[in-house]
């Protein structure tokens, strides 16, 4: 029996040391996979991008949007100035703004997570986004910068976008931080972190209203739309704004993707790896912070995109943070865009703010992940 | 050579090692305070400490809970600021070296607490973090296989550390602590929760490994067995930073019981020094 036992073994266990993959070639081929699935989210995102461009009261087929794009924004026939003026001044700011915000939103809450350790957190779950929406308020209804001109046509000015800009940051930069002390000094759970969160949103957004009681009529139709994110504002201004902040602020957690993976394992063996742990956290939460803020000065509140889109690539790759962050944006864009495709064609000629639509979808996969958490 | 030289150590009032890490606080809480030394109002939890490892030394630090294996432990790896004595690799101060330069010559494995969610092969490729530049290169990538070939992690190197079994994380750290390229590997309690035979396997695999890389090698231990069974010096640590430091005769029952506070026995059975505490009836 013994014998026919160590027979059988033998050979299998030859075996399965040959058949063991080099680690090496395994790894490489799953920066591969990954790489292939970076590819293939562009590939998606420039379809969705066609689709969303194409789509609303006014129909554009695939070829037509592509065509409009290439002629510019004054085409030299005469047929074509039309879908020229829908897709150059109408769809394509908002569009490239959903894309904007959504990977800000995204990578914001793919670095708040793997920062505080804690798959709950989010701008908005903890209260970063309201943080932003307050002070941006308070800019328009105190310092009046800004008012909505034509009613009928939706077109908001900003007459003072850094001063909008500069108390969105407070908002957003404070909430941030009271998390940051409340979390860290208080040793509190995860859970506990995201309560606190909640609450601190909760008290932003009375805050919000009862500035917004104080305003005039036109200031309070312009702080109205903090309390559900909106795309429709969004002109080209806002979307340079957007991308130049995408690009000075997530560069700083990107390049400190490997300090981050360190940090998933206990701040003590992060230290040990020689990573400075306060620093990395400080910087790493203002960035995040940072993002959202500005997101939520120019479009408003929009929930959920930082909680969803780093969970669904957590899923799909794990949690290496090189590719985690970058990936996290690109669903983010890719969530929003499908988001505010929906709220634009869902009751047309109806278009919902799509921060009421992420709301409604994000709802109810916080409550999953929140009941998931228990062990 | 690690060499120690009248290294001391107070907390602040009101703070200890595991009040002091945020996420440490899982641990079991102790009172520093309660019988260590008193200097300055505040506990010493060392006293002029010196001490010299060779490489391919394997020293056990030993000691009741609370009494600061870990808190040498972390002053060592930098974690915590050495303001009163001398901590030198090979001659260097290590007060002098930039935290990236302390983790090219330290390895430092705590106890662990949380894991990632990435594969055995990303996490064993982390360890290279103080040598990278901003990605790894074709090096960092083959030195990580061959760690995980020689401590025969191979076939699970795709799989995630979450599905790992308690003995196959260990390993996975160890291979982690490895390809850092240390030349001080310092382990805070590397076998709790493991069962007897996977806490023989990975004491046995660090000890091989020190000897193989040279490595100078500081373990936390609970288990006077085994380190009696693994280590080749000791240090003791005892109430109000009592010291006792040698090769196996320094660990004598006299200074074990102290150190504990129990009664031990020393004896060999089938040739092996073993360690026994007397329990009393009462």
């Amino acid at each position: 029996m013994n014998i026919l036992v160590q027979a059988l073994a033998k050979p299998s266990a030859v075996q399965a040391d040959d058949a063991a993959p080099s680690p090496r070639r395994a790894y490489q081929r799953l920066l591969q996979q990954r790489l292939l699935l970076g590819l293939a989210m562009l590939a998606a995102l420039a379809l969705l991008l066609l689709i969303a461009l194409g789509s609303g009261s006014y129909q554009l087929g695939p070829s037509a949007v592509a065509a409009a794009l290439v002629a510019g924004p004054s085409p030299a026939e005469r047929e074509q100035l039309v879908a020229a003026q829908v897709i150059w001044s109408l769809r394509l700011p908002r569009v490239i703004a959903a894309l904007l915000a959504g990977a800000s939103l995204g990578l914001a809450g793919a670095v708040l997570q793997g920062l505080l350790r804690n798959p709950l957190a989010s701008p908005f779950t903890l209260g970063i986004s309201q943080g932003a929406a307050l002070g941006a308020t308070c800019a328009i209804v105190l310092f009046d910068a800004g008012a909505l001109h034509a009613v009928g046509t939706e077109a908001m000015t900003l007459q003072a976008p850094m001063s909008v800009v500069g108390l969105a940051l407070a908002g957003g930069l404070g909430a941030a931080a009271l998390i940051l002390l409340i979390g860290t000094l208080r040793g509190l759970t995860p859970e506990a972190v995201v309560l606190a969160g909640i609450a601190l949103g909760a008290f932003a957004s009375a805050a919000t209203m009862i500035v917004q009681y104080f305003a005039s009529d036109t200031q309070a139709a312009a702080t109205l739309f903090w309390t559900f994110g909106d795309l429709g504002r969004a002109g080209w201004s806002e979307v340079a704004w957007l991308a130049a902040a995408l690009v000075a602020i997530g560069i700083w957690p990107l390049r400190a993707a490997w300090h981050y993976n360190a940090l998933a394992w206990g701040d003590d063996l992060a230290r040990g790896l020689g990573v400075s742990v306060a620093r990395q956290r400080l910087i790493g939460t203002a960035a995040a912070a940072a993002l959202a803020a500005i997101t939520t000065a120019f479009l408003g509140v929009i929930g959920f995109i930082g909680l969803i889109a780093p969970h669904l690539i957590r899923l799909l790759i794990g949690g290496d943070q090189r590719f985690l962050l970058p990936f996290s944006a690109l669903a983010g864009a890719l969530i929003l865009l499908g988001a505010d495709t929906l709220a634009r064609v869902l009751i047309a000629p109806v278009m919902l703010p799509v921060g009421a639509v992420t709301a409604l979808l994000g709802a109810p996969l916080l409550l999953v992940l929140l009941l998931r958490q228990r062990r | 050579m690690l060499e120690i030289d009248r290294l001391s150590f107070s907390y602040a009032r009101g703070t200890s090692s595991k009040a002091a890490g945020r996420h440490g606080a899982s641990g079991p809480s102790c009172d520093v305070s309660a019988d260590s030394a008193v200097g300055n109002g505040r506990p010493l939890l060392l006293d002029q400490l010196s001490l010299s490892v060779a490489p391919g030394e394997l020293l056990a630090v030993l000691g009741p809970n609370g009494i600061g294996k870990s808190t040498l432990i972390k002053l060592i790896a930098g974690l915590l600021p050495c303001k009163q004595g001398r901590i030198c690799i090979d001659t260097t101060n290590l007060s002098s070296l930039s935290r990236r330069e302390r983790a090219q010559r330290i390895a430092y494995l705590p106890q662990m607490t949380e894991t990632a969610q990435v594969t055995v092969f990303e996490a064993v490729l982390l360890g290279r973090l103080p040598h990278l530049g901003l990605q790894p290169s074709e090096r960092d990538v083959a030195m990580v296989d061959t760690i995980i070939r020689e401590l025969g992690l191979a076939a699970l190197s795709g799989r995630r550390v979450s599905r790992l079994s308690g003995g196959e994380l260990q390993k996975v750290v160890i291979a982690r602590a490895l390809v850092q390229e240390p030349r001080l590997l310092l382990l805070d309690e590397p076998v709790n929760h493991l069962d007897l035979r996977n806490q023989i396997a990975v004491l046995r695999n660090i000890q091989m490994l020190t000897r193989a890389h040279a490595l100078i090698t500081l373990v936390v231990l609970h288990d006077l067995n085994l380190a009696l069974r693994f280590a080749d010096r000791f240090l003791l640590l005892g109430p109000r930073a009592a010291v006792t430091t040698g090769r196996m005769e320094a660990l004598a029952s006299e200074a074990v019981g102290a150190a504990y506070g129990i009664e031990v026995i020393r004896g060999e059975v089938g040739g092996l020094p073993v360690m026994v505490p007397v329990v009393s009836a009462a």
